[in-house]
């Protein structure tokens, strides 16, 4: 049975569309549909209600050791109030999640994962934890919002105190006011978007998704469902797990290097990517020079060989194109190289486009 | 709710039809287009091929996902909508008037519903 975030009533009246995902039920859209919804957050401003994330959190003197030893990237000297990406591997180098981690305090760390992987997540930190670090799951005690989109700034700025709100990219601000409730605002998202992710209590979820409604109208701000949210991530070529990157799939060949360091003395999964070295298939762009839209899962061809397969692909609504993400062979991978993707049974011609397609200017 | 017209005929797959100029004219509902969503993409058969009545004749993806368009009949493709080549978006737009294929030299038709049958059919589907 799928759970309801605190915003399912909201997303009814609001007339979305709802499908289960990743055990809730949320809308995959709203009446105004995927490209509208789209193109408000690439131009005005869009809402999402992203309360199916998982946050776990570490506190403890050993909890900054606990996420060195879990997660591929350092947070060794990570400032308070920033953000920073990492993957969590197994023993051999495959990714469990990929996940943000929140630094609150020297003892006190927020990781926020994938809602599919929260339970797995959780079992696979609590079984490695180091002693005197806890974690526990507040997922239940956390609702998120995103307010994305280059207007985003000037709708939050309605609501919340300028010196509060977080300027810079991967940074987040604890305990800020918006209309008088109290929030988590990050300035991160999944959109290539400028825009904040805000973390509050469930039963705030519903009045802060009213006031931002409001005070986003007059900037042409409208609601945004699961549709929306992951054409724009593919746009931006922003990896998701269980497409570009699983248990089977290493971040190195994710395209992930900024989030792995090798050079760390030790984290779990280390010596399987450093043995594999250099990784055989690497994670490319698409981009369909032929008529067809690719999905995942399809093979591609170069020379009629196949080299790889597509992890992601969909019609990208601002760029109007088809585009995919593919794993292929490394020695394939070179951009403008010429391949054909099997859709369906039949060869559409496409070729290989550096990542991101799209890049905010 | 979607729209459905009391002239055209429909089968359980979403597709509507009717007789024109000697002709069956084949197309996609509403209801079919809203499911859909926005429509990106619609992969028509050649001029002159043939189609099989229960068999899919074209695909039609929308930003979310492909679907198969069935045909009601067995017959040869006499035209194909080329404008929605182009422009897929006018099947969200104008369903009824965006039709994809003209059907001639129709062997065989496939059990058709009239429009409260299909509304039947929708509304069942809309649970």
């Amino acid at each position: 049975m799928e759970r309801k975030t605190p915003l399912y009533d909201v997303h009814v009246a609001e007339g979305g569309k709802i499908v289960p995902f990743a055990g809730y039920l949320l809308p995959i859209q709203y009446a105004s549909g995927v490209i509208r919804e789209h193109m408000a957050v690439r131009q005005q401003a869009g809402l999402f209600d992203v309360s199916h994330m998982g946050e776990i959190l570490f506190t403890g003197p050993t909890a900054l050791d606990t996420l060195n030893h879990l997660l591929t990237n350092d947070y060794t000297d990570m400032p308070l109030g920033r953000v920073r990406y990492g993957v969590m591997c197994n023993p051999s180098g495959g990714v469990i999640d990929d996940l943000v981690v929140y630094k609150f305090g020297e003892q006190t760390y927020l990781v926020v994962v994938n809602a599919s992987n929260r339970e797995k997540d959780f079992a696979h930190m609590s079984a490695n934890l180091l002693p005197d670090t806890k974690a526990e799951d507040i997922s239940d005690k956390v609702a998120q919002l995103a307010l994305q989109g280059p207007a985003a700034p000037q709708i939050l700025a309605k609501l919340a105190a300028p010196e509060q709100i977080p300027q810079k990219y991967y940074t987040a601000a604890a305990h800020v006011g918006v209309g008088g409730i109290d929030c988590m605002v990050s300035r991160t998202g999944y959109t290539g978007e400028l825009g904040y992710e805000l973390y509050t209590a469930p039963e705030n979820a519903a009045a802060l998704w009213k006031m931002l409604r409001e005070a986003g109208e007059e900037f042409g701000l409208i609601p945004c469902g699961l549709g929306a949210r992951d054409t724009l991530r593919l746009e931006a070529a922003m990896p998701l797990y269980g497409h570009e990157m699983d248990e089977t799939i290493t971040p190195l060949e994710a395209g992930l290097d900024f989030g792995v360091k090798l050079g760390k003395s030790e984290f779990i999964g280390r010596e399987a990517l450093v043995s594999a070295g250099k990784p055989s298939r690497v994670r490319v762009g698409l981009t369909v020079t032929g008529r067809g839209i690719l999905r995942e899962h399809q093979s591609v061809f170069l020379n009629g060989t196949e080299i790889g397969a597509t992890t992601s692909g969909t019609f990208a609504p601002y760029l109007n194109k088809a585009v995919a993400m593919a794993l292929v062979s490394a020695g394939c991978a070179e951009v403008g190289t010429e391949v054909e993707v099997d859709v369906r049974g039949r060869r559409v011609p496409a070729v290989i486009t550096p990542l991101p397609f799209y890049k905010r200017a | 709710m979607s729209e459905i017209l009391k002239e055209l005929k429909y089968t359980p797959s979403h597709e509507w039809v009717k007789e024109e100029d000697g002709l069956t004219v084949v197309g996609l509902s509403d209801f079919a287009q809203n499911a859909l969503g926005d429509i990106v993409f619609i992969n028509l058969p050649e001029e002159g091929s043939e189609v099989t009545a229960g068999e899919a004749f074209a695909d039609v993806e929308s930003v979310k996902a492909v679907s198969d368009v069935f045909s009601p009949v067995t017959g040869v493709v006499a035209a194909v909508n080329e404008e929605l080549l182009d422009n897929p978006a006018l099947v969200n737009e104008a369903p009824y008037e965006s039709w994809l294929i003209k059907v001639s030299d129709v062997s065989e038709t496939r059990e058709l519903l009239d429009a409260d049958a299909y509304g039947e059919v929708c509304a069942a589907e809309e649970d």
